[in-house]
């Protein structure tokens, strides 16, 4: 039922719960109970609009930065990732196989902005040994989304 | 003096009479209109899914345009073996009782031309597949209809079934699961049918194109039953459950004599189905069960919704099991199913097909397909309310 219900609402985040369950063929309360749950034990992280901020004009620049780090004994990466994790301009952190340690999204208002929290923030944080920068240039599927969708497919209106 | 002049006419008596089906006129209504919800569509929403149009892309890059043996690629019939064994059950010789076919409809058809004679008759359900009734006059059969009923759930019952056997009857054509009802017919209702089939030694042609919608339990193929995979066609192919229904591509399976005279026909008419058809199809087979299984389980979404939805606007719906139709009864409003289908059109722009276009039994009811968006689908069922609201308090203009 859970991964049901987090199917629907990882797509459609703002799908009631009422709608849900009649979806599934569940009960609402049930539904609501279970999200409720979820909510409160972090599994829901939250909800957001996922935005196409070019089609918005609204300057938005991310960019991945590939982090080789030093582990630390007892406790891997985790704590240069919580480090890391914490500076309002990373959007994602990951602990990635291959030749970087931690992959990390940033988010900024345009490549300077970006290029300064690098050189002034991230790679001088204790622990990181070296960072590669990739800026994203242009976004062509976005959570699951396909940006500038093409029209939706015309079938025949009536067919038997 | 000429045939022609004779019969005042260059076309043949079958084709001067062969009736357009009641979907194409309704068809013709809707096309001029603007801002229509359609629940009239009988084939998926979702387009074929990519990796299986990726497969074809790669397939043209690499040259692949002629023609296949007559019976299918044997790597497509390989696979169509497989798929029916572990999903269903039933072994099928590749090489021997599998045709690849121009959808399940070329299936259909090959399949009267190869059982009839002139004047032998065919059992199909009231209300059925528009396409049924037509194959079988097509191959100068004569099609016997058989009602089913809302009381059973549309089921076809082994006593109408015998009823209507005569000297004359070769086979039953049936769909299971059903279009337009959404019936299913579950291993003890075919269990009865098969009775019937083995009591009367006919032939069972069934068009299992919707097996895998089948919502709450696994579709069992008539042919798995005891008695009946000597006599049964199995007909099946790709457009349902994997979006491919512009490809054009089915398949029927059965005893390797009738295949094998079906293939000859086949060889004739057509030569082969288009290779792309069929190199889509062996993607579908090895790595569709995932996109499948996606778009079933969207469709049992939205068939709850519009059951509910039906039930709660007055116009009560029995819960269909199979395909993805919806087939209320609108007794309630005192209209045809025409009349219905018609004003519903016109005054709030939603199309459903009319009953009667699937058979006499069919009257009093609609088809309202449920292969659209859960938001089309909520649309158009707000509109229905308005509509009934409208037509209780006689403000909707009742077409003749």
């Amino acid at each position: 039922m859970r991964e049901q219900i987090l199917q629907i609402l990882s797509t459609e985040g703002r799908a009631p719960a009422e709608d849900i369950a009649e979806r599934l063929g569940l009960a609402p309360g049930q539904v609501a109970e279970a999200i409720a749950d979820m909510e409160r034990d972090g599994t829901i992280l939250g909800y957001r609009a996922l935005v196409d901020w070019s089609a918005a004009d609204i300057e938005r620049v991310f960019a991945f930065i590939l982090v080789e780090g030093t582990p630390e004994h007892g406790v891997g990466f985790d704590r240069l990732a919580q480090h890391i994790a914490r500076f309002d301009e990373v959007h994602s952190l990951h602990l990635t196989s291959g030749s970087a340690d931690l992959t990390v999204v940033v988010e900024g208002t345009d490549f300077r902005d970006i290029a300064r929290f690098v050189a002034e923030k991230l790679a001088p944080s204790p622990g990181v040994s070296g960072t590669a920068t990739s800026f994203v240039l242009k976004t062509y599927k976005l959570d699951g989304k396909l940006l500038g969708e093409p029209a939706a497919v015309r079938r025949l209106a009536v067919s038997p | 003096m000429s045939i022609q002049q004779r019969t005042g006419s260059r076309l043949s008596r079958l084709a001067a009479h062969l009736r357009p089906s009641g979907i194409r006129e309704f068809f013709d209504l809707v096309v001029g209109m603007d801002e229509v919800i359609s629940l009239g569509v009988g084939e998926p929403d979702f387009p074929t899914p990519w990796r299986i149009c990726d497969a074809v892309i790669q397939s043209l890059r690499e040259g692949a345009t002629s023609y296949t043996p007559n019976r299918g690629m044997v790597e497509l019939r390989i696979e169509i073996a497989r798929y029916l064994e572990d999903r269903y059950g039933v072994s099928y010789d590749p090489h021997e009782q599998i045709l690849v076919t121009v959808g399940v409809s070329e299936a259909v058809d090959l399949a009267m031309r190869c059982l009839l004679d002139p004047g032998d008759e065919v059992l199909v359900p009231d209300p059925c597949y528009v396409s049924y009734a037509p194959c079988v006059e097509l191959a100068y059969g004569v099609p016997v209809t058989v009602r089913t009923r809302l009381e059973d759930q549309f089921r076809l019952m082994p006593a109408p079934m015998a009823a209507a056997c005569t000297q004359r009857t070769r086979a039953l054509l049936f769909g299971n699961p059903s279009n337009p009802t959404g019936a299913v017919m579950r291993r003890e209702h075919l269990a009865e049918l098969a009775r019937v089939a083995i009591e009367h030694d006919l032939l069972v042609v069934a068009d299992e194109i919707y097996a895998e919608l089948t919502y709450d339990g696994h579709h069992v193929c008539l042919a798995a039953l005891p008695g009946m995979y000597e006599r049964t066609l199995l007909l099946n192919g790709f457009s349902k459950a994997d979006a491919m229904t512009g490809w054009r591509i089915g398949y029927a399976c059965g005893p390797a004599e009738i295949i094998e005279a079906m293939t000859k026909m086949h060889a004739y008419t057509t030569m082969c189905v288009p290779i792309m058809a069929q190199i889509a199809a062996i993607e579908a087979l090895r790595n569709g069960e995932a996109d499948r299984a996606r778009m079933i389980g969207e469709y049992d979404q939205r068939r709850r919704i519009i059951v509910n939805g039906l039930n709660r606007i007055g116009l009560e719906c029995f819960e269909p099991m199979g395909a993805f139709y919806a087939f209320p009864s609108i007794a309630a409003t005192g209209l045809t199913s025409a009349q219905f289908a018609k004003a519903l059109l016109l005054d709030q722009r939603v199309a459903v097909v009319p009953g009667i276009a699937f058979g006499a039994a069919g009257e009093g009811h609609v088809r309202c397909s449920y292969a659209s968006s859960i938001a089309d689908l909520r649309a158009a069922l707000a509109r229905m309310e308005t509509f009934l609201g409208r037509l209780r308090a006689g403000e909707v203009e009742v077409p003749q």
